[in-house]
């Protein structure tokens, strides 16, 4: 097993490394420059995403506690990536910042207790991962050290997870109790639907609905992201949110395959509300961060509408849009991080006449923004067809015709955000912002895959091609 | 070679030099642009040279001395299903090695001229990237495998063409007849994509080999699509129809022709290059395309072909009569040509010495690019001189512009159809299909053939000879002789292609099924027309070579017609007529009265209603940790409750 243990858990390894490394740096203090340890953090998560894509081999370690496939290779690959994205996008704000080695050791904890939960093969170690990729993002939303707002995040952060993670423990100890065993494996064998697995795993789904920000389960979201800082809001939007839909989607087809029906319907009911309710406020914000919360609960509903076709199609559809996802949604996200490190702005009004001072800037945010509508062609429009299409195949109309119509209300409030940038007059427009080349760097790559993605169809391909 | 992805180079380097000069044209590359560009094509026509070379006398017969469709290389872009797919593909037959030998030819023409004649233009770079996005858009065209990548590239010369005809985008005239163009080829496009639509979802495929293979021998696609109807004609031939609407938009047929004249608000040189020799016959070259469908599979949509065409050619020859603008003049004729290819691929039949008319239509095609972007320069270089659209500021001009006269009296001549320049035998195969297969299309053909000559005439004695001196010499700094060298190369080019074209046994190259078809010159045959045109060129000398007042006695006497001519038939007005009168009274008012107080109201009251719900579930989210519990646990619980009590399966 020596050999494939090295080999298997090299993501997990590699990020375990690049902590300890940085702890180390952060004893020994030696040194002092900022924009060098920066440096040291980017070059070290690159080489960590580069490292993903050599030496993948499937396989199963700790007799089943861990396992791995090219699907999974691939999930990790797409968070490295996102986290890489971010990391690079922070670089303003963690240069003023005195402890920026803490952010990452933190980050890198909560990214490597995704990877363990992506990989578990096995319950415990599926909560396990969940609360060590938790427990850091709530230190992480009291990032921002001396605002209020940021320590109020991060308590009803920590709260409302522990909340959740009690349900979803009951859950999981109600489905040991009537299985017998905590092991993917196995598990399926016993489930027969009684009322009391029904009882657990409505339990174990309203655990996850509260990761994605569910309705009813999202009341955390929106605080949470307007308190925390914008590094970490876009982590936990893009990222965290990303890793449970990957653990979500392949626990509802392989483990809970037997309750289809059961899960089907409750994943209609969740789709109406969370696209409904996100809508409705995402309509009324003002604060842009606040606006992407809920911006992101609604696009939770479509991914959920994928996951409704209950096969590999919607999988496939639903993994490929989380790409699109992170791309568009990191492009936004990274223009607010710069605007916010340099006037402290956040507003959607801040925004009016951006574009006279800051014209491609603007029409980066205008391009994220038009992704995330869905407007072709955008990738974003590829990415909600394919989830529409796969969720169309179990022809329930109504609800496909409810998606489409929400995705004509969401456009009204997406095109506030390009009208604030394009048409609202301003007496004084905001400043020209200066990034740093690694948030430049970052935003080039966000534009890229979100153009690219959509034409180029390797991806897609390459995704259904690891599924079937 | 021939199966090797060189070939993609062809319409890959235009797309570099658009980015190229798109991107960094305007800052760094200002006065480069024309020569990379030209550089460029000249690179793919050298490339396309040699692929017509290894295709027609090397590599490209099969076994039995037929022309092989080869598919250079094939790309699956998005596949649907197992069967449906959209390529990327390049499909090397003789009719699209034909059309990419003429476009990169015309198009470098068009590069080489425009140097001189754009010179100084403030937008040169910009001008530039454009014309290499249109001429990359055309061979993606020309060289596409799949029906669909065919609409893409399609809808991508629609829309370079609307920024070529719209380049001078301060003029206003320019800006509406971009428009014009782009609106009115939308709604045709509209009928292409549906009938893209019918015919794939009958045939299961979008790929043109399997398409024409399914729909042309008897399978059950075939049955299908035949057995299928709706208003009493079959789903193939409304398939085939609409599709043909979309070619009618682009080749400007009659109804869809009134964007062509406006359109020649663009530069000159753009008109040589879309609205003569490529863009415009885009029509003819996907009915040619389609050709083993309409021909074996549905004889009635071909006939709307024949009749759309010759009408078309008729009753544009008429307007071409009565036009004082050159440039509109020579629009109208191109109309008319184009009518020519299209009926004569209505009367051809598919194979051996029925596929007259479809070997005549390319041939036509072929001539007629040389020859018309020819006269399109000529035109341009005369305008240059003048600085004026209107043949009654020309005159006389045949002494200062040498050049220029000799080489537009030679494309006039071939236009006309005399022997032994390009148009007279391209045009004599014409006629001889239509005479073997539809006599009365014959006769109006030939009468056609006749105005032709006339109206040609009447453009060249009005420009060279009437007036002895231009009166209006308001410029006279301007007259600096007749241009630079670089406008005067490619009319020559062209001069000579224009006399020598006609000389090549087509037939051996292009037949309806890829065998050779041998013709043979009938000199009793060619008689006729030769004469009937000689006619019109006497008619025309006899009206125009002084200025004499005769053609206004005759205007005078025709009266009402001649002013119905002059008023291009009110097609126009008949247009303008439709959507202003009638669709903005009898539609637009009305549905702006239901839009503006029932829509609009629906909708406030909806987004009343959405407001004031989301402000009443503000309180909602109050921002109390303890509160979200309770709501968490009440949502757990209702999906406990639902789930266990309720829903049972």
């Amino acid at each position: 097993m020596g050999n494939d243990f090295f080999i298997l858990m090299k993501p997990e390894l590699s990020l375990m490394l690049i902590i300890f490394i940085l702890l180390f740096l952060k004893i020994w203090d030696g040194i002092k420059e900022v924009s060098t340890l920066l440096m040291i953090a980017n070059v070290l998560l690159l080489a960590n995403f580069v490292a993903g894509f050599f030496l993948n081999k499937e396989g199963v370690l700790f007799s089943g506690m861990y396992h791995t496939t090219s699907l999974i290779a691939l999930e990790k690959n797409v968070l490295a990536f996102g986290t890489l994205l971010i990391s690079m996008m922070a670089w303003d704000w963690l240069k003023k910042h005195e402890h920026l080695l803490e952010f990452y050791i933190l980050i890198l904890s909560t990214l490597l207790g995704m990877n363990f939960m992506i990989s578990s093969g096995n319950f415990m170690m599926l909560y396990l991962g969940l609360e060590l990729s938790t427990i850091p993002l709530a230190a992480l939303c009291n990032f921002d050290l001396d605002k209020l707002k940021s320590s109020e995040a991060a308590l009803k952060m920590i709260m409302s997870s522990a909340f959740a993670s009690c349900i979803l423990l009951f859950g999981i100890s109600l489905l040991y109790g009537t299985t017998g065993s905590l092991a993917f494996s196995e598990m399926p064998a016993h489930l027969d639907g009684g009322m009391l697995q029904l009882l657990a795993f409505i339990f174990v789904f309203v655990g996850f609905a509260f990761k994605l920000s569910i309705v009813p389960f999202h009341f955390w979201t929106a605080d949470v992201y307007e308190g925390s800082p914008v590094a970490v809001t876009s982590y936990l939007s893009v990222i965290s949110k990303g890793a449970i839909v990957f653990v979500f989607v392949t626990t509802l087809l392989n483990l809970f395959g037997t309750l289809g029906t059961i899960w089907y319907h409750m994943l209609v009911i969740s789709i109406v509300m969370t696209i409904t309710v996100g809508n409705l406020f995402a309509m009324r914000q003002e604060n842009l961060k606040r606006f992407l919360a809920f911006s992101s609960i609604t696009q939770v509903g479509y991914i959920l509408l994928g996951l409704t076709n209950g096969g590999s199609a919607g999988s496939a559809a639903s993994i490929y849009f989380l790409i699109i996802y992170i791309f568009s949604n990191l492009a936004a996200f990274g223009i607010i991080g710069m605007v916010s490190v340099q006037t402290g702005k956040e507003n959607m009004s801040d925004f009016n006449g951006f574009y006279k001072k800051n014209p491609l800037l603007g029409w980066v945010l205008a391009l994220a923004m038009f992704s995330l509508a869905g407007i072709p062609p955008t990738a974003g429009f590829f990415g909600k067809m394919f989830l529409v299409t796969a969720g169309a195949v179990k022809g329930n109309y109504l609800l496909i015709t409810f998606a489409a119509l929400n995705m004509v209300v969401s456009l009204y409030y997406y095109l506030r955000v390009v009208k604030a940038i394009f048409v609202n007059p301003n007496e004084s427009p905001m400043e020209a912002i200066k990034g740093s080349w690694s948030v430049k760097i970052a935003l080039g790559i966000c534009m890229l895959g979100v153009i690219a993605t959509g034409f180029y169809s390797g991806i897609y391909d390459y995704i259904v091609s690891i599924l079937s | 070679m021939l199966h090797s992805k060189i070939i993609a180079l062809v319409p890959l380097l235009p797309f570099a030099v658009f980015l190229l000069t798109g991107l960094f044209g305007r800052k760094y590359l200002k006065n480069f642009s024309g020569i990379l560009g030209t550089l460029s094509l000249l690179v793919a026509f050298v490339i396309s040279i040699y692929t017509a070379y290894e295709y027609f006398f090397i590599q490209g017969r099969d076994a039995n001395g037929i022309f092989e469709k080869i598919i250079a290389f094939k790309y699956t872009w998005l596949q649907f299903s197992p069967g449906v797919s959209i390529d990327m593909g390049v499909v090397l037959d003789p009719i699209s090695i034909m059309m990419i030998v003429v476009v990169t030819f015309i198009s470098l023409m068009v590069h080489i001229y425009s140097m001189g004649y754009m010179k100084g233009e403030e937008r040169y770079a910009t001008y530039y990237s454009f014309l290499s996005l249109f001429t990359f858009s055309m061979l993606g065209l020309v060289l596409a495998s799949n029906i669909f990548q065919i609409y893409i590239f399609w809808e991508l010369v629609g829309v370079s063409s609307f920024l070529l005809i719209g380049f001078y985008y301060d003029k206003p005239s320019a800006v509406a007849a971009a428009k014009k163009a782009f609106i009115v080829t939308r709604f045709a496009d509209l009928g292409f994509l549906i009938g893209i639509l019918i015919l794939a979802f009958y045939s299961g495929t979008l790929d043109f080999g399997t398409l024409i293979e399914r729909f042309t021998t008897h399978n059950e696609y075939y049955s299908a699509v035949t057995a299928a109807s709706f208003m009493g004609v079959s789903a193939l031939t409304w398939g085939l129809v609409l599709v043909f609407i979309g070619g009618a938009g682009k080749s400007a047929m009659f109804p869809f022709h009134v964007w062509l004249p406006d359109a020649m608000e663009g530069p000159t040189p753009v008109s040589a290059l879309i609205h003569a020799a490529t863009m415009v016959v885009a029509g003819v070259y996907l009915v040619a395309r389609l050709f083993p469908v309409f021909s074996l599979s549905c004889p009635p949509a071909l006939e709307v072909v024949t009749y759309v065409g010759i009408f078309s050619s008729l009753f544009a020859a008429l307007i071409a009569c009565t036009q004082t603008d050159i440039k509109r003049v020579l629009a109208y004729s191109t109309m008319s040509q184009i009518g020519f290819m299209m009926f004569a691929l209505g009367v051809s039949g598919y194979g051996g010495e029925h596929g007259l008319g479809y070997m005549a239509s390319m041939f036509h095609l072929f001539t007629h690019a040389m020859f018309k972007a020819l006269l399109f320069l000529g035109a341009g270089a005369v305008i240059h001189f003048v600085h004026s659209n209107d043949m009654k500021d020309m005159g006389g001009l045949r002494k200062s512009m040498p050049i220029t006269h000799i080489t537009f009296l030679i494309a006039c001549l071939a236009i006309a159809g005399i022997p032994p320049f390009a148009g007279f035998f391209s045009k004599e195969e014409i006629l001889a299909a239509a005479y073997a297969n539809n006599k009365p299309v014959f006769v109006v053909a030939i009468i056609t053939a006749g105005i032709t000559a006339f109206y040609m005439f009447r453009l060249y004695f009005n420009i060279f000879w009437n007036k002895e001196k231009i009166e209006n010499h308001s410029h006279e700094e301007h007259s600096h002789g007749e241009g630079p060298m670089t406008m005067l190369i490619p009319l020559s080019i062209l001069a000579i292609c224009a006399i020598g074209v006609g000389f090549i046994p087509f037939g051996k190259f292009v037949s309806s099924d890829g065998k050779e078809l041998i013709t043979e010159f009938n000199p009793m045959f060619s008689l006729g027309p030769v004469v009937l045109a000689l006619s019109g060129i006497l008619l025309a000398l006899f009206f125009y070579k002084k200025a004499n007042g005769k053609s206004d006695k005759v205007a005078e006497a025709l009266g009402g017609i001649y002013r119905a001519t002059y008023k291009k038939f009110y097609i126009d007005e008949i247009y303008l007529f439709i959507t202003k009168k009638v669709v903005f009274n009898l539609v637009g008012r009305p549905a702006a009265w239901i839009d503006k107080n029932i829509v609009d109201g629906v909708i406030n009251l909806s987004a009343t209603v959405a407001d004031n719900f989301s402000e009443a579930i503000r309180p909602i989210q109050s921002g109390k940790v303890q509160q979200y519990a309770i709501y968490f646990f009440i949502g757990a619980l209702s999906f406990a409750v639902l789930f266990i009590y309720f829903w049972k399966n």
